[in-house]
């Protein structure tokens, strides 16, 4: 290649990781279901155009490696072989191969691996052979010296010069056929070059040679090893070329597949040389139909999310200024201002909704990778598992798309190790063998829920309880006073881990807290429903988007500060007559309820003195499950608010979620409720 | 928010050894931070109080869209009280994506600086603050306390 493929290799890296995602999810199927003929279709389809892309930008490895899993796919769909255990396992190590080299090529560039390991164990499975006898030092010899064609082939089938790609394009658009030949040379073969003319007369007397690998000087001359390929321009159907080549003496096809120039891209439509071919081919030119036609229906546009990032800041901006104007427009009294106003708010109003749904990607993105997670974790860990996902079509911000992998892994973990019981011990228990875990997410107003259940041990609250005490983490007074709830919480506690031996898996000192500090940075909250005996089940809830959200703008003696709406459970006048005190806790009783609450201005150490007024107005919050009431100044109003970040300097202060930038260009504080106690 | 000085960094060619600073008064003392880190300096009156951080964060400024976070050196180092003017002189700092400002009484002028003018501050003072300071540089009959802006703002 001596193009510049860089400026493909996002193009390349972004479409790679999608076919290595449809890839793993189809392996998972096949493993499930042998003889799943479209799961296997579709592992056949990922593979061959992995293969073909890869060639085309030049990473050879990754270019051969798929193109000898390609063989034993073939091999696989045509029922020659049978999709075992052992094929399926190294079909997997394939598929991390190949998800390490493009890591590989997208961290320094590079996708150079050694993987004769993998081949020689594809090629051995694709003889049939067992494992065993595949380590043998005269098959490494062999298949070292077979590679440099067959990967040659790959990347070459795609190197066509202009000239070249227009007589192919025509030919093809005049009803012509396209073979990629692959013609081998018996080894005795005295006069080389003389074969060569040979099939270069029987070709041509029915068709053309658009190009030979190598040229066709260099195959007069016979300066060629044994094989040579050709790209032939014919009217003759497959089986007819191979026939012609065949007839000559010492002379045999031994590889021939059509080329298909209709999808834009001269991907080779790979036929295996076999005698069914017939039937073969048939079945496979549907499949790429089939692909064409998929590809249709989707009309995208792929954007570097910078540049979204950019928009939705603009628009943050648009929005701020909205709301000076509005400011304007309130004190001014102005009538056509004013008209002119709502209708800027009903444009950015809308303009936002739609920024917002093109940074929106669904969960799926995310919930991919964990199919294939689950089941490593449960063979290693001898666990039977039945993994359930639902809701992956769930959307959600990009940027918290992005974060939220990191913590859903820990929960799945989580549950596969700590929750589910040994099957035998299921069994016991006169549960299914098979444990139960379910990845739902769904919808809910504003949020979304990502739900982690499974049906295993539960949490045994007295259990908890001991060894938080064992640490020191509560005292055993304190442990006597908690509710089930509260105890349930201690899970969440630094430092807390239930297990007392340490797999390779969970329980390496990074615990649930971390998942719950994560899920707070991005605005969420988590829960936990546990019955004993029963299983557990983790809610994760998350804000669609992070980047505008509505709030209350609230004052503490000259401070204002933002409290996001969602937080606000609604807001109340109450009297100095009204607060009582229990236990050094001011409290008010609201419908029933004894309602803690807090003056803000002393929460924040506001300097200067506190008026007291005869009414204050309260503003009640929900923090996790518990209800609190937060004194204020004065109730501004609502307002659309963008949030910015602190930076580093100021990040990770205790009840500050961020800051804004108000309408009159002052910066104002977002509280975060979840901290601020 | 009215912008005194635009100090665009371009290709500085020093010699070698050579340092260019600004220098500005805290009080009756001079300090001096090297040129490539600061962007510009601006007079700010509306700066937002961050509750609960150390005392020397004066707090938060819009710098055009940008959260700004602002630091008051006099507290950090037990300086004199700086004046009370609601609009300060603010030297705006940049490290890599960060941003960070630091009240100044004025700004005085950018000078050359000869790294053989620079004494180790170890070997002088033997006080707290000798951690936020690379050393002290002697231009002239005047001294110039060299801050080390990444160590103050822990970074």
């Amino acid at each position: 290649m001596n193009m510049d493929m860089s400026q493909y290799l996002d193009v390349f890296l972004e479409e790679s990781k999608e076919h290595l995602g449809s890839l793993n999810h189809k392996l998972l199927e096949l493993e499930k279901n042998t003889s799943d003929l479209t799961a296997l279709n579709e592992i056949f389809r990922a593979a061959h155009t992995l293969k073909g892309m890869s060639a085309t930008m030049g990473f050879e490895d990754l270019a051969d490696l798929t193109h000898h899993m390609e063989d034993v796919l073939a091999d696989l769909k045509e029922g020659l072989l049978t999709a075992n255990t052992t094929v399926i396992d190294i079909l997997f190590k394939c598929f991390d191969r190949i998800q390490l080299m493009v890591d590989n090529i997208e961290s320094t560039g590079t996708g150079s691996l050694d993987n004769k390991d993998l081949i020689k164990k594809l090629e051995g499975i694709k003889r049939g052979e067992l494992t065993a006898t595949m380590e043998s030092d005269r098959e490494y010899h062999e298949l070292s010296t077979e590679l440099p064609l067959t990967d040659r082939a790959a990347e070459n089938s795609l190197d066509f010069n202009e000239y070249e790609m227009t007589v192919l394009k025509d030919a093809d658009s005049k009803g012509f056929n396209i073979f990629h030949v692959l013609v081998h040379v018996d080894q005795g073969c005295v006069m080389k070059s003389v074969r060569a003319f040979m099939v270069y007369r029987a070709v041509e007397e029915d068709g053309e040679i658009i190009k030979s690998i190598p040229t066709a000087q260099d195959l007069d001359e016979g300066r060629f090893e044994n094989d040579f390929e050709l790209f032939i321009v014919t009217h003759l159907s497959q089986e007819d070329i191979q026939k012609n080549i065949n007839a000559i003496s010492e002379v045999t096809v031994s590889n021939i597949h059509a080329i298909n120039i209709k999808s834009g891209l001269a991907m080779p439509v790979y036929f295996p040389d076999k005698d069914e071919s017939k039937t073969n081919e048939d079945d496979i030119s549907d499949n790429n139909d089939e692909a064409i036609a998929s590809h249709k229906v989707r009309h995208t546009v792929r954007v570097d999310i910078e540049r979204l990032d950019n928009l939705m800041n603009l628009v943050g901006e648009l929005v701020m200024h909205k709301g000076r104007l509005e400011q304007i427009g309130a004190t001014s009294k102005i009538g056509e201002l004013n008209d002119t106003i709502e209708q800027i708010d009903r444009i950015t109003g809308e303009l936002q909704s739609v920024v917002m749904k093109v940074r929106m990607v669904p969960i799926e993105q995310v919930f991919n990778r964990f199919p294939r997670m689950v089941r490593d974790l449960a063979k290693e860990l001898n666990k039977e598992v039945d993994f359930i996902m639902e809701g992956k079509e769930t959307e959600l911000d990009r940027t918290v798309i992005d974060e939220i992998g990191d913590p859903l892994v820990h929960l799945l973990r989580n549950a596969i190790d700590h929750g589910l019981e040994l099957p035998e011990k299921r069994e016991k228990l006169g549960k299914n063998r098979q444990g139960m875990v379910i990845l739902r997410a769904r919808h809910e107003g504003n949020n979304v829920y990502i739900e982690v259940e499974d049906d295993g041990l539960g949490v045994d609250v007295e259990k908890i309880k001991d060894r938080a005490i064992d640490r020191g983490l509560i005292s055993a007074p304190e442990a006597e006073k908690m509710s089930v709830e509260e105890a349930i919480n201690i899970l969440f506690y630094p430092g807390f881990s239930t297990t007392d031996s340490v797999s390779d898996v969970s329980g390496r000192g990074v615990g649930l807290d971390v998942v719950k500090t994560k899920i707070e940075v991005l605005n969420g909250e988590i829960f936990i429903d546990s019955k004993a005996g029963v299983g557990t089940k983790f809610v994760v809830k998350l804000p669609l988007t992070l980047a505008i959200i509505q709030a209350l703008m609230v004052s503490a003696q000259d401070e204002i500060y933002a409290i996001p709406l969602s937080n606000v459970d609604e807001t109340t006048i109450i009297t100095e007559n009204d607060i009582k005190m229990i236990q050094n806790q001011e409290v008010i009783v609201m419908r029933g309820t004894v309602l803690p609450i807090y003056r803000l201005s002393s929460l924040l150490e506001t300097p200067g003195v506190m008026a007291s007024e005869k009414e204050m107005y309260v503003v009640v919050v929900r923090k996790s499950e518990r209800q609190i009431g937060l004194i204020v100044d004065t109730l501004i109003g609502q307002q659309e608010i963008v949030i910015k970040s602190l930076g580093k300097i100021l990040g990770g202060i205790p009840g500050i979620a961020g800051a804004i930038v108000a309408g009159d260009g002052n910066v104002r504080l977002i509280l975060d409720v979840i901290t601020l106690f | 928010m009215e912008n005194i000085v635009n100090l665009k960094v371009e290709n500085h060619n020093l010699a070698a050894g050579d340092y260019q600073v600004v220098v500005f008064k805290l009080g009756k003392e001079e300090y001096a931070v090297n040129v490539l880190n600061v962007q510009e300096i601006n007079r700010i009156s509306n700066i937002t109080r961050v509750p609960k951080t150390s005392d020397f964060i004066e707090g938060v400024i819009n710098l055009r869209g940008n959260i700004v976070p602002v630091i008051n050196l006099y507290k950090k180092f037990g300086l004199e009280n700086y004046s009370s003017e609601d609009e300060k002189t603010i030297i705006i700092f940049m490290f890599g994506e960060e941003q960070a400002g630091i009240i100044v009484d004025e700004v005085s002028e950018v000078l050359r600086v000869n790294v053989d003018d620079i004494e180790e501050t170890a070997q002088v003072y033997d006080s707290l603050i000798t951690e936020h300071i690379m050393g002290i540089a002697k231009v002239d009959e005047r001294l110039l306390i060299l801050l080390d802006l990444f160590k103050i703002l822990e970074l």
